[in-house]
């Protein structure tokens, strides 16, 4: 089991929302990781630079903590591969559908008090919430 | 200048979620398992990040200009359409099956795991599929039109 850390998570999540109003201040750019990569993957896309930047950001994260000695993210994973795949294609295909995911509507959306974005995050959180009940509960299956 | 600060903006966000433990699919999915050992962790994350980004969006939004570009690029949409509603539903099952949604697929993506790479060889693949999809929709709906099109072209994703 694992546990609760509000310390922690409130101070990680600050960090987030640092890094998000701190893109905005400078960049004019809203941090939503769907969007960041959604647009390197359309053709006609300008300014691929920044969002490269970025991702290349989140991955040094793990990569500069391990330099301090933090052991690299390689977290256990429910499911085979094949549901790991189903899952990861649905992510995809439904963040790049819904035009965001956690950081864009669930965090600069909030934040921005986006009447989208906070309908989008319910949708999302209840049908992960109710994903989540019939995989571990069996409810409704 | 912008490259460098997306970078060091993309830094601190991955900074962010490793301290916060959203990295661990088993910590969001215990967030997610209401009916079973109920992680609170993740309504802390959430708090936290909105309060930090609305108190610098307050601030971006009295000022004439970002510091290296020329405009503010907010989100200019509000309207609650089926794709809105029908990709979260799709994002939810799978982020609940998973326990993982972009941002951490991406940070987590530097231990090279076998899971993490087949989740994000995944993603990738669906979010270039949707694009396909949607195009094709586009181009099929043109021709049929003899009106001036009005409809605006899909706006860039909320985030």
């Amino acid at each position: 089991m694992h546990d609760f850390t509000p310390f922690s998570g409130f101070a990680g999540g600050a960090l987030i929302g640092l890094a998000a109003a701190t893109l905005m201040l400078l960049t004019g750019r809203i941090a939503g990781i769907t969007g960041i990569v959604g647009g390197l993957l359309q053709p006609d896309t300008a300014n691929r630079g920044w969002r490269v930047a970025f991702i290349a950001g989140l991955i040094a994260a793990p990569l500069i903590a391990a330099l301090f000695g933090a052991p690299l993210p390689r977290p256990a994973m429910n499911g085979s591969l094949v549901v790991i795949a189903i899952a990861g294609v649905l992510v995809g295909f439904g963040t790049c559908m819904g035009n965001g995911c956690t950081s864009g509507h669930g965090v600069c959306g909030f934040a921005r008090l986006s009447g989208r974005s906070i309908v989008a995050t319910f949708i999302f959180m209840t049908a992960a919430i109710a994903t989540v009940a019939i995989v571990r509960h069996g409810f409704g299956g | 200048m912008q490259v460098l600060a997306s970078f060091i903006c993309g830094l601190i966000f991955g900074a962010g979620l490793l301290i916060s433990g959203m990295t661990d699919p088993q910590k969001v999915l215990g967030f997610l398992d209401l009916f079973g050992a109920w992680d609170a962790t993740l309504a802390f994350v959430m708090a936290g990040a909105v309060a930090v980004a609305a108190s610098g969006f307050a601030i971006a939004r009295r000022r004439a200009a970002p510091a290296f570009s020329a405009h503010f690029l907010w989100p200019d949409r509000n309207d609650i359409d089926a794709p809105l509603v029908a990709g979260a539903v799709l994002f939810g099952i799978g982020w609940g099956l998973a326990g993982i949604c972009p941002g951490p697929a991406l940070v987590n993506l530097a231990g090279l795991s076998l899971p993490i790479v087949v989740f994000v060889v995944a993603m990738l693949a669906g979010m270039i599929g949707q694009n396909l999809f949607g195009d094709n929709l586009g181009r099929r709906r043109t021709p049929a039109s003899h009106a001036i099109e009005t409809t605006p072209l899909p706006s860039r994703a909320d985030g």
